[in-house]
């Protein structure tokens, strides 16, 4: 399964390094990475998709713990929690496909950000279903290139953990 | 006060308690070296490669309780202490590597004698320190103190570049450390306490399992209490021997693959496992999926990830073994039932002791007995790796925590010696001594300049088979005796390179002579090299082979 880590860290020279040592001294794969400042600017956020059984995620978020620069580690996946990931996807748009192409980024309120003759440039928001769905229609079409930011999470006011 | 980067190391070395520190100059770390040139009240010892300053600063570190500090230059100097490095960080002993590195300005230019040390040590250290900045080294330096000797203990290394060295600051030496992110758990959980308490009391056939951590936390006296108030049997790991008195008639000795027969029974048939400090590494558990399999599992651990890790823990108790041993004393009762549990461990004792066979040839494990003897077991013992280590823990009665110290986790061949040194200018009225193979020996063999020069009077006894023996024993037992590169017969005579580096050297190969040559050697006021020219097939036994149930040992196959 899946597991979505919400990592507070020391906003620090190396830590990123430090926690990709970690992972790949320790053999734990990561699905998706992302970093960024907090609220407070001595403090990162990384919020990481990391797939295993119970035992591995249970050995993850300890390891995690165990470095000193990590503050707080808490496994999103495990309470109630708001989730998105921004995609980038410039998708061929021949003139007959037009039309279609723009009304699927209306019905997922997505928004074209490059227009070329042969091809769209579409921003989608959103969760990991609403993004593969949206990506499941644009890809008869042809997708030419797709870039994700990674997953990020915040948990529900009044249900921290 | 104003002062130099340089100067705030030293005095943090004088605040801290550091008086003696093992290390190797280099460019980049002659402004530290000048500092200390005029510091007399700290002792450094020079070594002759910088890998044998840092397992001598783990040797110091385990046989004081202290932290051991070495220090390297940049590049070459700091990446030979790597592998000490990982050694003191498998065994979680608690040492500072100070490093030399290029200035600020150039980090990054492949410059000369540069390496990303911290980069390379990620995973090897507790915690690491590259300073960027003059003003943070007063607090990275407390910091470095704090977290190496905390918590579960561990190396530290900190990165000085030579522009940080001789930059100044105004900052004091900070009092405390404050880490918002590290704070160890030291008391353990009353409710598993209590839930441990119920456990206890309730098994029939408990048994504890003591590691290193028991030694580590200084918690020997409560490991002592609490087994002999219950009277439960008890087994150490490699790194927990001496934990627990070996002639206390509840020990069991060392389990796992070259444990004892009876501790390795016993962990089969236990219905309680009380870890502690342990962490159930694989030269314990052999094949993990037939260990003890009608245990419930008590683990305290000051590690929350050595908990549930390999084997599954029915009461987690995360702290300090010391501190939980203590909330737990009180808590159980007195043990004096179990009788059949007694009578069983009794029945394995007597039926499967563990043994050896005199020949003609002399054999190692008759050396190690002997220089129990003639040291009263008050020595400290340092080994090697390899057929000399696993001797050294079963032919040697350890009583006292402290007094066996030994590459446990890392398994590093070199360390013994160096390790020996760092323990006996730590401990300089204990009598010490590095049982060796001639394979190891000669991977840190430089350093007898190191003990000579120091007048450090540790003694080696080489158990010489001329092969890497422990290697040469799997190709007999398991690759049908093809024997691979692992003939070493070609070695030089150790006793004439003893002579010249100015140590002396005693060569043995009849049994007889070997306990004169021991009283020989405790009697020469320096360091001396003891050639044992033992059987040169001889194995260790019992075995569990590699993979293999605890229960499935092999014993005295020709």
């Amino acid at each position: 399964m899946k597991h979505t880590i919400s990592v507070e860290v020391e906003n620090r020279f190396g830590i990123l390094a430090r926690i990709a040592s970690l992972f790949s001294a320790r053999g734990f794969n990561i699905d998706s990475l992302a970093v960024g400042e907090t609220e407070d600017p001595t403090i990162s956020c990384i919020t990481m998709v990391v797939p295993g059984d119970d035992q591995i995620i249970e050995q993850v978020i300890k390891q995690l713990r165990k470095l000193i620069d990590v503050i707080k580690v808490v496994d999103l996946t495990q309470q109630d929690a708001v989730e998105r990931e921004l995609v980038l996807v410039k998708v061929n748009a021949k003139r007959t496909d037009r039309a279609e192409i723009m009304r699927i980024v209306d019905i997922f309120r997505a928004r074209i950000l490059d227009v070329h003759p042969f091809s769209f440039t579409i921003e989608t928001t959103g969760t990991e279903e609403k993004i593969k769905g949206i990506l499941t229609l644009l890809k008869p079409f042809g997708i030419k290139k797709l870039v994700r930011t990674g997953k990020i999470a915040l948990s529900r006011e009044g249900k921290t953990g | 006060m104003k002062r130099s980067g340089a100067q705030v190391v030293v005095e943090a070395l004088l605040k801290e308690g550091a008086r003696t520190v093992f290390g190797f100059p280099g460019g980049a770390m002659i402004p530290l070296y000048d500092v200390l040139y005029e510091t007399k009240e700290i002792k450094h010892i020079l070594t002759r490669h910088e890998q044998g300053a840092a397992h001598a600063a783990d040797g110091y570190a385990r046989a004081t309780g202290k932290v051991g500090i070495c220090m390297a230059t940049s590049g070459p100097g700091a990446t030979n202490l790597v592998t000490g490095i990982a050694t003191a960080y498998m065994d979680s002993i608690p040492i500072i590597a100070f490093t030399g590195q290029v200035p600020t300005s150039m980090i990054g230019n492949d410059a000369f004698q540069e390496a990303n040390i911290t980069g390379i040590t990620y995973s090897i250290t507790k915690h690491n320190y590259l300073v960027k900045e003059v003003n943070e080294l007063p607090s990275i330096l407390k910091e470095a103190f704090h977290v190496a000797s905390t918590g579960r203990k561990g190396p530290v290394l900190v990165d000085l570049p030579k522009d940080i060295l001789m930059g100044e600051t105004k900052i004091p030496y900070p009092q405390e450390a404050k880490i918002r992110s590290y704070n160890p758990t030291h008391k353990g959980n009353p409710k598993q306490i209590k839930r441990a308490a119920l456990a206890i009391d309730k098994s029939e056939k408990p048994v504890i399992y003591a590691g290193g951590g028991v030694i580590s936390s200084e918690a020997s006296a409560e490991l002592i209490q609490f087994a002999c108030r219950t009277q439960i049997p008890v087994t150490t790991t490699l790194m927990g021997l001496g934990a627990f008195p070996e002639d206390n008639q509840l020990s069991l000795g060392m389990l796992g693959m070259h444990g004892t027969r009876y501790a390795n029974y016993a962990i089969s048939e236990t219905d309680l496992i009380i870890a502690v400090g342990a962490r159930f590494d694989d030269r314990i558990t052999g094949k993990i999926s037939e260990f003890a399999p009608y245990a419930k599992i008590i683990h305290i651990d000051i590690d929350p990830t050595a908990i549930s890790k390999n084997v599954r823990a029915d009461i987690p108790i995360v702290g300090d073994a010391k501190d939980i041993l203590s909330q737990l004393i009180p808590l159980v009762k007195k043990g004096e039932e179990r009788e059949k549990w007694h009578a069983k461990i009794k029945e394995w004792k007597e039926k499967y002791p563990l043994k050896y066979e005199m020949g003609e040839d002399l054999k190692p494990q008759y050396v190690v007995e002997k220089i129990y003897e003639v040291t009263k077991g008050e020595a400290i013992i340092t080994t090697e790796v390899g057929q000399n280590q696993m001797w050294a823990a079963q032919f040697y009665q350890y009583t006292n925590p402290r007094s066996f110290i030994s590459s446990g986790g890392l398994g590093t061949m070199g360390y013994g010696f160096p390790a020996a040194i760092g323990a006996q200018v730590g401990c300089p009225d204990k009598i010490v001594f590095d049982i060796a193979g001639d394979g190891s020996f000669q991977m840190n063999i430089q350093e007898l300049t190191t003990a000579v020069n120091y007048k450090v009077p540790v003694k080696i006894a080489i158990l010489n088979n001329g092969y890497l023996g422990m290697v040469r024993q799997w190709q007999q037992l398991f690759y049908r005796g093809r024997y691979s590169q692992v003939d070493i017969e070609d070695s030089p005579d150790f006793v004439k390179i003893a002579e010249a580096y100015g140590a002396k050297g005693i060569r043995v190969d009849k049994t007889r002579e070997v306990e004169p040559a021991l009283k020989k050697a405790l009697a020469t006021p320096g360091p001396v090299v003891l050639d044992f020219k033992v059987s040169r097939e001889e194995n260790v036994y019992p075995m569990v082979p590699a993979g293999a149930a605890l229960t499935q040992m092999i014993e005295g196959l020709a």
